[in-house]
């Protein structure tokens, strides 16, 4: 569990990222925190792992400071993964993912064969673990990050933005992978977007944030697309306009369409 | 171009390759002087260039004294501290030390501060120390200018070493300053050639070196030609 306790955060130079923020989230569920760019979402995720420390309030993950904690020893028992892999360019994909357990003390060559275990387990053939960054795909370098933050076997994961440098396409497939891993592995991700369909698809909770990471509204995605809080979570999540669907009877079938006149799929 | 024949009559002398002056006595004590001086630079300069380079703070008033140490005459400098130090090998040491310092902290400044931000950042997220960010990371990604550093710096201290002479009875500089002294033209070039030579053998040897270093922190190139090939 993680638990945010009246967590500010004022940057030098005066610019209020977050105020007066409190927040469970509870183990083994996707909970996707979702604002506009400059709503502090970010800041509030690199608290848990002290890449940031707030201004005032606390952070606690199992009811322990996380300010308690040795920064380094903490960021090792935490998964994380931002924007393209955040990879080292100048080591190969199975060195990039063994570098936690190595900085552990695990020994290269354990460590190098449950690399191969977690690079099948994201979906990549064990003969990228060769390869360098530079050559792989976007979405390649995405999974290795991924398994990079599973490597450690952590309980948490921290994902920045993940998926926000890959092709639609290609993301639809991760967010799917990312929903099956965590099935699997129940672990308990934070997740950090500003793409509320991204938000909708993995979350089991989430929550939307106005400007200083004020919550406007927390709940699952269904109640939030059901019963927006107000108008700013309406127009946030777009229940008034593109998310809307109308039913047209075509050939005796139901058909949903969507605000662009597109079918979307058939109701039963 | 009598000159420089006469200056090869005198390098193709063998009298001139034996004893305690003779040329490859010179030329290693050439060659010491300089490593001496490369290393004691070095030991100096790296640490505090890659601290400026890692914390992102100082490099103004580093600039400042870089530039401010480029236009110091060497010559000037080494009169000043021979006159503190006495005749030997100390003040054209110190000398030639001030000399090197300023590429080997532009380079290993100007290499750490070009490694990506998202890069450390990463690399600080998932529980590098900052030890270990600077030695596993910003290291090896900036080998290739930190390597061009010491490249220069070495190149600048191996032509300037010939002023050691000067004042020390040390180097390949002996033979320019007897040969000025005592009018023996072909001894001087014949120096000069030598110190012209070094100083090439060194800069083809650093040249290799800092390509050996760009497959460290560009390793994917090395093997995309493996795989042309």
């Amino acid at each position: 569990m993680i638990e945010f306790q009246r967590v500010s955060k004022t940057y030098p130079g005066g610019f209020e990222a977050v105020r007066e923020f409190s927040l469970v989230i509870p183990d083994r569920s996707i909970f996707v925190l979702v604002g506009s760019s400059g709503s502090g979402k970010t800041t509030l995720l690199r608290m848990v792992n002290r890449m940031i420390e707030p201004t005032s309030g606390r952070v606690l993950i199992d009811d322990e400071d996380v300010r308690d904690q040795d920064p380094v020893q903490l960021r090792r028992s935490i998964g994380y993964v931002l924007q393209d892999g955040g990879l080292m360019p100048h080591r190969n994909v199975l060195d990039n993912v063994v570098a936690v357990p190595i900085l552990n003390g695990v020994s290269r060559l354990v460590a190098h064969g449950s690399a191969k275990k977690l690079l099948e387990q994201v979906g990549l053939t064990p003969d990228l673990g060769h390869r360098y960054p530079a050559q792989l795909s976007g979405g390649q370098r995405q999974r290795v990050g991924v398994a990079r933050a599973l490597a450690a076997n952590p309980t948490i994961l921290l994902m920045d933005e993940p998926f926000g440098a890959v092709d639609p396409i290609v993301r639809r497939e991760l967010q799917d992978e990312l929903k099956a891993l965590q099935a699997e592995l129940g672990k308990t991700i934070v997740f950090v977007t500003h793409d509320v369909d991204e938000a909708v698809r993995l979350a089991d909770y989430m929550a939307v944030l106005a400007e200083h990471a004020i919550i406007a509204q927390v709940g699952s995605p269904q109640s939030i697309l059901a019963q927006p809080a107000d108008d700013f979570v309406r127009d946030f999540v777009g229940t008034d306009s593109q998310r809307v669907l109308t039913v047209r009877q075509v050939g005796g079938r139901d058909l949903a369409i969507d605000a662009t006149g597109r079918p979307v799929g058939v109701l039963s | 171009m009598d000159y420089l024949l006469a200056a090869f009559a005198w390098l193709a002398d063998s009298s001139h390759w034996t004893g305690r002056s003779g040329i490859p006595n010179r030329l290693l004590q050439h060659l010491a002087v300089t490593s001496v001086v490369v290393s004691i630079a070095a030991v100096i300069a790296l640490p505090i260039g890659i601290l400026i380079g890692h914390t992102h703070r100082g490099s103004g008033v580093v600039g400042a004294i870089v530039g401010a140490a480029r236009s110091i005459p060497t010559l000037g400098l080494l009169t000043l501290f021979g006159l503190g130090l006495g005749i030997g090998l100390r003040a054209p040491i110190l000398a030639l030390v001030v000399l090197a310092m300023p590429s080997l902290l532009a380079g290993a400044y100007a290499g750490i501060e070009t490694v990506k931000p998202e890069v450390t950042d990463a690399a600080r997220a998932i529980g590098l120390s900052e030890w270990q960010i600077v030695s596993r990371v910003e290291i090896p990604l900036s080998a290739p200018v930190i390597i061009g550093g010491i490249r220069s710096a070495t190149l600048q201290v191996v032509s300037t070493a010939t002023l050691a002479a000067y004042i020390a009875d040390a180097g390949l500089g002996r033979f320019l300053f007897t040969g000025l002294k005592t009018r023996d033209y072909a001894q001087m070039v014949g120096g000069a050639i030598m110190v012209i030579t070094l100083a090439l053998i060194l800069e083809l040897i650093l040249a290799g070196i800092q390509r050996l270093a760009r497959r460290i922190s560009h390793p994917q190139l090395l093997t995309t030609t493996m795989k042309r090939n």
